[in-house]
């Protein structure tokens, strides 16, 4: 059910998208960031025509107890009402749709950063994830927090009878869709064998499999139906027709591994708003996560598209040029993890790509990654710049 | 923000839960949350499958020592399976809670939404204070070895400055919400304490001595929120969610003048707009203001609108602000009598304006008729105010 | 009264409790001063206070930021400042970062700057947070040091190193007298 008003993505905005930024704080990329978004949607005035701000970020990844106090200079929202969502940027613009849809707000900024080249060791910051009673004690301290990873990608493997071939298939096939898009740090003319003759990580992911930390800020404008309007950005606006967020379990042992309920969740959530009931058919192409290679598959599969996504990436199905494409941006495999800035990015490629369709639907996905059970789908559209 | 707007369904309270606020406790923060929420969905007469959203709030991560903080409490605060947020600005997030459980049901996203706010500070060693170094500018503050306890002094000092105020007036606010504590079930310091006990604590910063700060907690609280048709099952006299606000004013607290909070006056005019409240000191009932520290309380009656500028403490040496009096202020005992679990604290402060339309406060009940009040909670370097209006 | 649950622990029982588990996160970072902030630093190595100016609004900015947070359009120019001002507020400190119990008192503070163009009072000011030195526990409380002229006391040129503490505290022109 689609319920008024109706809302769009009318702008976006990054900066970064490098493995390491030394010229800038996290703060002027996210000023960087929020001067494009702006600008693309046509707000000249951002401190009066955005009605609240949203900002997409974790203490332990900027350094900061209470990280929300750097949030309001670098996108407009001093003095305004700005707060922050501790968690990725798709949930944020779930929060920024539900405020749109109380009627009250018109236009809402959802800001989203990552700065992963100033931790020292990333490992031990991901060591503070963990439960510290039943989990921490225990826990590996090596290839982490990709060992978590690893399980599912084992149960994986066991219960649909693919192997360490498929992964680097979608490794490969990600890193090389990489080398097209300007973002993509990562990107890499790599072949399927040279990904299997590699050294594992954590048993069956090799450093193919893995997506590596990038430093990025992101900045998405939405608007209802009313500022679209107001503002002419029909050919702008890219409709955000349903999202879903779910979390699962924290705790370890009772997490199905192999498995995403959280991904399934948040899919029927967004197909259920956005009246869609044949995914495959009625969706174009589709951004799922793929911070491990596995993710690819496992998200297809837990967002209903399709049965079986490795027969799926063996008929060729899911390349750029294939039936479905599936992260033709070269995912996070090739762009890299921009901590909680991740679901923006892939909300940024969707963006860009639809504003190049005459008309079209996609899927984006977004996962937090381990050790979290938490996800969030959207599902967009555009109508080649005319009213529906 | 549009206002005046044809409301489609409008978000009411119908239950509320608390733990003990202790200064150390035995349960996890997920057992904390999980009592606080069975509390709630007992009083609404619901169970978890009745809840279609979660939102959670915890301050510093730091405090727990976690990572993804959020995940971690999910389990604890029924998100399992669910939509689940956590909402965050520092301290002031145990109000953010229920306005993004406002706009989860005003959305018409979720029908009802399961709100948890929990902090469990005694964990920190070597003291809780400590965590606190982390909240600072690591690159032009940090150096510098600061104290939290500094910033509050600094703000307090500059009030006194400005507005007159004394340290004998201010500690009012400490005796009186010390007194009202003691009718709180979850009261943790709560006394008969005298302006002479405050003055002769130990100075920490002058002039904040110790009895001028809330404790360290442990604590949680959960309130049910629900669309207008779910809470007309449920009750015949719903409370209702009026207006919410929020404002963050700039990173750079040095470069303004601390004697006055601008950034809860704008949070308070949002959400007296939205309630379509024009002279809040007439037409609002009851208040729980924030007060981490007894000055603060002033502030914020300032900030909301409910005292002229730099005359709540004046105001309240005439009683206007006691239980019985004009505009009770801090009914529950306040976060200085009741305890501080930073998130819990601004979610117990709107439950005690939800218990006070309900007409449910028991002994704490305040003698006047209330129709309308306000709860709002601070947070960050001096630059969060965060404010809700309820009504019946 | 309602009955809530939790239990509560004293100090030595959460000490004694079987199952106690300590841990010492190991969380480190280098933080990226940035543009503007490295501009700032730079400065104050060379014994300078540097802000930035936005044209549009006219407002000056200390510590510099390289965008206007109320026009959000970049800041025009760097702007060297008087390493003066007065004292906005001050207070006296008992007690270490840690909570313990300092041996002499600390004086910290927040300084307007002296800045031109800005009116006297005005809510937003250029300014710092610092240690102020010079000042007695009776000038903070009777209210003699706010408004108090100061000026940066900064260590010798061969131990700055492009931090805040190069400038070690500010101190009263004129031994204290206004």
């Amino acid at each position: 059910m689609t319920t008024k008003p109706r809302v769009a993505v009318i702008g976006m905005g990054y900066s970064g998208f490098q493995p390491t930024t030394p010229h800038a704080s996290f703060r002027e990329m996210m000023f960087e960031a929020a001067l494009k978004a702006y600008s693309i949607a046509g707000i000249d005035d951002p401190r009066s025509q955005v009605d609240a701000f949203i900002s997409c970020q974790e203490d332990y990844w900027d350094g900061i107890a209470i990280a929300d106090e750097f949030a309001p200079e670098p996108i407009g929202g001093v003095l305004r009402p700005t707060f922050t969502v501790s968690g990725d940027g798709l949930q944020g613009v779930a929060q920024g749709v539900m405020l749109l849809k109380t009627g009250y707000f018109d236009v809402i900024t959802v800001e989203s950063h990552a700065k992963p080249s100033d931790i020292v060791d990333l490992g031990k910051i991901y060591e503070m994830a963990l439960d510290p009673i039943y989990v921490r004690p225990t826990a590996p301290k090596t290839a982490v927090p990709h060992y978590i990873a690893a399980l599912d990608a084992v149960a994986y493997m066991d219960s649909r009878e693919s192997g360490e071939e498929d992964f680097a298939e979608v490794a490969a096939k990600n890193r090389n869709n990489g080398l097209t898009n300007p973002l993509a740090s990562y990107a890499a003319n790599v072949s399927i064998d040279e990904i299997l003759e590699s050294e594992h990580v954590a048993y069956p992911l090799t450093m193919y499999d893995i997506s590596q930390p990038v430093d990025a800020a992101l900045v998405a404008v939405l608007a209802s139906d009313t500022a679209v309007d107001r503002l002419g950005a029909w050919d702008r606006a890219v409709w955000i027709d349903g999202i879903g967020y779910n979390t699962e379990t924290y705790i370890p042992e009772r997490h199905v591994y192999g498995t995403m309920p959280s991904i399934r969740r948040s899919a029927l959530t967004a197909y259920g708003e956005a009246g869609i009931t044949n995914p495959l058919s009625q969706l174009d192409f589709a951004e799922v996560d793929d911070r491990y290679s596995f993710m690819e598959l496992l998200s297809l599969e837990e967002a209903l598209l399709g049965e079986d996504s490795i027969e799926l990436l063996r008929r060729g199905d899911t390349y750029p040029e294939g039936k479905f494409p599936v992260n033709a941006s070269g995912g996070s495999l090739a762009t890299g993890a921009p901590f909680e800035a991740t679901g923006l990015m892939r909300l940024y490629y969707a963006y860009m790509k639809l504003l190049s369709m005459q008309e079209g639907r996609g899927l984006v996905v977004s996962w937090r990654g381990p050790p979290t059970y938490t996800s969030a789908a959207a599902v967009l559209s555009y109508y080649g710049g005319g009213e529906e | 923000m549009r206002t005046n707007i044809h409301v489609k369904d409008r978000v009411a309270v119908v239950g509320a839960g608390l733990t003990l606020f202790r200064r150390r406790m035995l349960e996890t923060p997920q057992e904390l949350a999980a009592a606080a929420a069975r509390m709630a969905l007992d009083e609404a007469g619901l169970t978890l499958e009745d809840i279609d959203c979660v939102v959670t709030g915890t301050a510093p991560d730091a405090f727990d020592g976690v990572h993804f903080n959020g995940e971690y409490l999910g389990d604890g605060s029924g998100a399992v399976g669910k939509s689940m947020v956590r909402v965050y600005v520092g301290g002031g997030t145990g109000v953010m809670i229920p306005v993004a459980a406002w706009w989860h049901v005003a959305s018409g996203k979720c029908r009802t939404v399961l709100a948890v706010g929990e902090e469990k500070m005694s964990p920190a060693l070597p003291h809780p204070q400590y965590v606190f170094a982390y909240i600072w500018d690591p690159i032009l503050e940090r150096p510098l070895e600061p104290n939290l306890i500094w910033i509050f002094a600094m703000e307090m000092r500059r009030y006194m400055a400005k507005c007159g105020g004394k340290k004998e007036d201010i500690a009012l606010v400490s005796v009186k919400n010390k007194r009202n504590a003691l009718d709180h079930p979850a009261a943790q310091v709560a006394g008969n304490i005298t302006v002479e006990d405050v003055l002769n604590s130990e100075t920490l910063v002058w002039p904040v001595n110790r009895l001028d700060i809330s404790p360290v907690s442990d604590g949680a609280a959960a309130m049910v929120l629900a669309s207008e048709r779910e809470a007309r099952r449920i009750t015949d006299n719903p409370v209702y969610v009026e207006g919410i606000g929020w404002t963050l004013d700039n990173t750079h607290w040095y470069n303004r003048d601390l004697y006055y909070p601008r950034y809860v006056e704008y949070a308070a005019r949002m959400a007296y707009k939205m309630a379509g409240i024009e002279k809040p000191i007439k037409e609002i009932d009851v208040a729980e203001p924030y007060d981490p520290f007894d000055y603060k309380e002033l502030h914020h009656l300032e900030g909301l609108q409910l005292a002229p500028r730099c005359g709540a403490w004046k105001l309240l040496k005439d009683g206007f602000y006691d239980r019985d009096g004009e505009l009770p202020s801090s009914p529950s005992g306040g976060l200085l009598g009741v305890g501080n679990p930073i998130a819990a604290a601004g979610v117990m402060k709107t439950i005690e304006i939800y218990w006070q339309l309900a007409g449910k406060a028991g002994a704490r009940q305040v003698k006047k008729e209330v129709y309308r009040g306000v709860a709002q909670a601070w947070g960050d370097l001096m630059q969060v105010g965060t404010v809700i209006v309820l009504g019946r | 009264m309602v009955e809530l649950e939790g239990t509560k622990l004293s100090e030595k029982e959460i000490e004694t409790l079987p199952g106690v588990i300590y841990y010492k996160p190991f969380t480190r970072y280098k933080f990226t001063a940035g543009y503007a902030v490295s501009v700032f630093l730079e400065g104050l190595k060379r014994g300078k206070i540097v802000g930035s100016i936005c044209r549009r609004c006219g407002r000056v900015y200390v510590p510099p930021r390289s965008y206007c947070e109320y026009c959000l359009k970049p800041t025009d120019e760097f702007i060297e400042l008087p390493d003066r001002g007065e004292i906005s507020t001050a207070v006296i400190s008992y007690i270490s970062a840690k909570r313990g119990r300092l041996e002499k008192p600390e004086f910290v503070g927040v300084i307007r700057l002296e800045t031109p163009g800005y009116r006297e009072g005005s809510y937003e000011f250029a300014g710092l947070f610092h240690k102020i030195c010079g000042i007695t526990e009776e000038d903070v409380k009777t209210g003699k040091a706010i408004g108090m002229k100061v000026k940066a006391r900064w260590r010798p040129p061969e131990e700055r190193a492009g931090s805040i503490l190069d400038i070690e505290c500010f101190e009263p022109i004129g031994g204290g007298e206004d």
